[in-house]
């Protein structure tokens, strides 16, 4: 046997004895997804045994250094480990900003004292950030963003005003963009992280059309951010930024993936609505037909995933890769939610009864409808495929 | 295993590149077809893809093959696909080789496929659109079977010195059971091959069998399980077909960006206005998916993973709605030169055609999905 079968045996062994079997119960509702901070209250006593299970092991980021609060796995460890929580069908124990966006920023920009400060908390769950990036005028046009940090000598002055900044009404620190030089646009940002209950900073939710506030507007007002908190260089944020745009990417280019194993929810949704046919095909052949053409590039892109997280882990992807994951899969996962609509027919109309689980499919139909303007519009991803990947003339 | 070529596979596709591309450049397919050449490729080159291995690549080093698998044989397509190169690799150093392993017949036909002498068509299609079902009838007779029935779309099936037939020896065209696999011999009394250009100038044979004798020894695998072989054949011609349209749908997009990059128009590179780079950035992404589909079913086939007929199927599916839309963005942002004969991006949309046809389109692929996912 190889290391990395050997690792995958005790792997599963470890997996089978400390994964809850409700833990490996399909996600149903955002109450099902722990995202770790200072108030985080978990639905289940088996939420918070699997995420301390995997915490204890440094699994919750398997591959970040130990010293950081990681698991030191290989990118094959770390792939084994994945297939084989995919496997029993294991929930991803916490889901943070900090795992899927900060951390890799840190690990790449960060001091060591911000690394052993910041890092491990995030590991076990502590601490739940959010970005602070877009501002009312500087959406896709990010670089051209205001919110000021004035130098007054042992710490920066904030002042200005965020908005889409995601769960900011329920984080305990932000990483955010602030401009540190007016005279020079991209290279007149810096990258600061402050804490949230810092006096002046202050967040209203913004109501969607889904219903929900996952958003918020954020305010600062004369909120004093302590200099060892800037990351990286003054007024070299915006490289911070990108970096951390591209993991951004990569994490929202999952939602396209839908539901990975296991019966797929589309399909079970449209058969119990629908019903079959004397062959055994769902009723409705031209609905069948468009979820059947729909499931080709869902499955394509599944494997499109895989690639990209080895490509990526093995240092061969191009930098502009993940704004092509980013488009697909976004505009994938709104395609998926169109199809749930038309299979539930107007079952799924209903926006607060019991039986659509309040509405809950309607809801996340048009909660997809951000995916392809958050983190870099759809048309901002084409450009830098564009430009960046086929090298096309400005 | 990662998902992308390892250290010995990418030596081989830099191998291929360089080999295709010299001695079976785009300008070789025009000049058959403007020689109007009746084999439909040249035997030199198919000798020649002999001589680097190519035609062993599928065959056990026992055997004197390579014993390498579809990963490494869908490197050589790409390049043949990117190359609009006709060549009869696909039908016989794939599809035929894996139906006749481990048969009693791949000791008669492997040496003359090893060497770049021998070459098989497969007769499996019976309409105009590729399906499961079986009607051509093999009867028994003596110590053989007497095979009847109509065939089409068999490419190379003019020439080939073998064909690869599927017939019925029991029950009605549409059942599962019954199939048998049958490598019959081009000289057979009673076989018609009639050869039609198609589309993209490459020739493909409608067969006649009229009472065709055959001995008991020329069934592959046995009577009546025909369907083994038949799907071995069937995922590494999918699987194939899929890679060589990768070549064609990316040489298509390579053309067309680089196009993109010299046309000039209101006194700019055309490439610089964002109607085109937005289309031509959603092609990008459409045949990178492609590209991943091909290569995972590579691997589970190589692998023997229980998954691979569905990975199959949808790299075949993928690669038809991938490249139908490089070959038509390609021509469209041509312009007026994309619709001249002259100019070769119109004939990467014939050949995408073709292969996207060959073995299941995309809605055949969809619907055997929808079936295995029990819709």
């Amino acid at each position: 046997m190889t290391d990395l079968d050997t690792f995958r045996t005790e792997t599963r062994a470890w997996l089978e004895a400390n994964c809850p079997l409700e833990m490996r119960e399909p996600v149903r509702t955002e109450k099902d997804t722990v995202w770790g901070g200072r108030d985080q209250s978990y639905m289940t006593p088996a939420q918070k045994q699997w995420m301390d299970a995997m915490a204890s092991r440094g699994w919750t980021v398997p591959d970040w250094p130990k010293e950081y609060g990681g698991g030191g796995l290989s990118a094959a460890e770390t792939k084994v480990l994945r297939e084989e929580m995919a496997r029993i069908r294991a929930r991803n124990p916490l889901n943070s900003f900090g795992i899927s966006m900060l951390g890799p920023a840190l690990l790449k920009y960060g001091s060591e004292e911000q690394k052993l400060e910041h890092l491990p908390k995030i590991a076990r769950g502590e601490i739940r950030w959010c970005q602070g990036y877009s501002e009312p005028n500087a959406g896709s046009d990010l670089a051209s963003l205001a919110t000021s940090a004035e130098d007054k000598g042992d710490h920066f002055l904030v002042n200005g005003q965020k908005v889409w900044t995601s769960y900011a009404d329920k984080a305990d620190w932000i990483f955010c963009l602030v401009r540190t030089d007016r005279t020079n646009k991209h290279n007149g940002i810096s990258f600061v992280l402050f804490d949230m209950a810092t006096p002046g900073v202050s967040t209203k939710p913004i109501l969607l059309i889904s219903g929900y506030s996952p958003f918020c507007e954020t305010f600062f007002d004369n909120v004093k951010v302590p200099k060892e908190n800037l990351v990286g260089e003054l007024n070299k944020g915006w490289d911070v930024a990108k970096y951390l745009l591209g993991h951004e990417r990569e994490m929202i280019s999952g939602m396209g993936l839908g539901g990975t194993g296991g019966k797929n929810p589309l399909v079970v949704g449209a058969l119990a609505t629908i019903g079959v046919d004397h062959d055994g095909k769902l009723a409705d052949p031209l609905l069948r037909a468009q979820i059947a053409l729909f499931e080709v590039r869902a499955k394509a892109f599944a494997a499109q995933s895989e690639r990209f997280i080895d490509e990526l882990k093995a240092g061969r992807a191009h930098p502009a890769q993940p704004s092509m994951m980013k488009y697909y899969g976004t505009e994938l996962n709104k395609a998926r939610y169109e199809l749930v609509m038309a299979a539930g027919g107007s079952d799924e109309l209903e926006w607060e009864s019991e039986a659509s689980n309040g509405g809950r499919e309607a809801r996340a139909w048009l909660r997809t409808k951000a995916n392809s303007i958050e983190g870099g519009t759809s048309e901002v991803q084409l450009n830098i495929i564009a430009k960046r990947i086929l090298e096309l003339p400005s | 295993m990662p998902l992308y070529l390892n250290d010995e596979q990418t030596m081989l596709r830099d191998t291929a590149r360089d080999f295709v591309a010299e001695h079976a450049p785009p300008s070789h397919m025009r000049s058959l077809r403007d020689a109007n050449d009746a084999t439909g490729f040249s035997r030199d080159l198919w000798k020649q893809f002999a001589e680097m291995g190519f035609t062993g690549i599928l065959i056990g080093e026992n055997a004197g093959g390579l014993g390498l698998g579809h990963v490494e044989a869908g490197v050589v397509l790409e390049e043949i696909g990117r190359n609009l190169s006709p060549s009869p690799f696909l039908s016989t150093a794939v599809a035929a080789v894996e139906a006749l392993k481990g048969s009693a017949q791949a000791e008669r036909w492997f040496p003359g496929i090893l060497a770049g002498d021998t070459v098989a068509a497969l007769a499996i299609d019976e309409g105009a659109k590729h399906r499961p079902s079986v009607s051509m009838t093999a009867e028994r007779a003596g110590n053989g079977f007497r095979l009847t029935g109509k065939k089409q779309f068999v490419t190379h099936g003019h020439v080939a010195d073998l064909l690869i037939v599927a017939a019925r020896t029991a029950g009605s065209a549409d059942d599962e059971e019954g199939v048998t696999l049958f490598a019959v011999p081009k000289d057979a009394a009673g076989l018609t091959a009639t050869p039609e250009r198609l589309a993209d100038s490459s020739l493909a044979a409608r067969i006649a069998l009229d009472g065709v004798e055959v001995d008991a020894d020329a069934v592959i695998g046995d009577v009546d399980a025909g369907r083994d072989p038949l799907n071995r054949l069937l995922r590494a011609g999918r699987t194939g077909a899929a890679a060589e349209m990768l070549g064609v749908g990316g040489g298509a997009m390579d053309m067309t960006v680089g196009y993109l990059k010299e046309r000039k128009q209101f006194g700019t590179l055309i490439g610089s206005f964002q109607a085109l780079q937005h289309r031509a950035a959603h092609l990008y992404s459409e045949m990178e998916v492609a590209r991943a589909a091909v290569l995972k079913a590579q691997q589970l086939l190589d692998a023997g993973d229980e998954r691979a007929d569905q990975a199959v199927s949808v790299a075949k599916a993928m690669t038809g709605l991938a490249t139908t839309l490089a070959v038509q963005e390609g021509v469209q942002m041509h312009g007026g030169i994309g619709m001249t004969d002259e100019y070769d991006i119109g004939f990467y949309m014939k050949r995408g055609r073709v292969l996207a046809e060959m073995f299941g389109d995309a809605n055949f692929h969809a619907d055997l999905l929808a079936k295995a996912a029990g819709y």
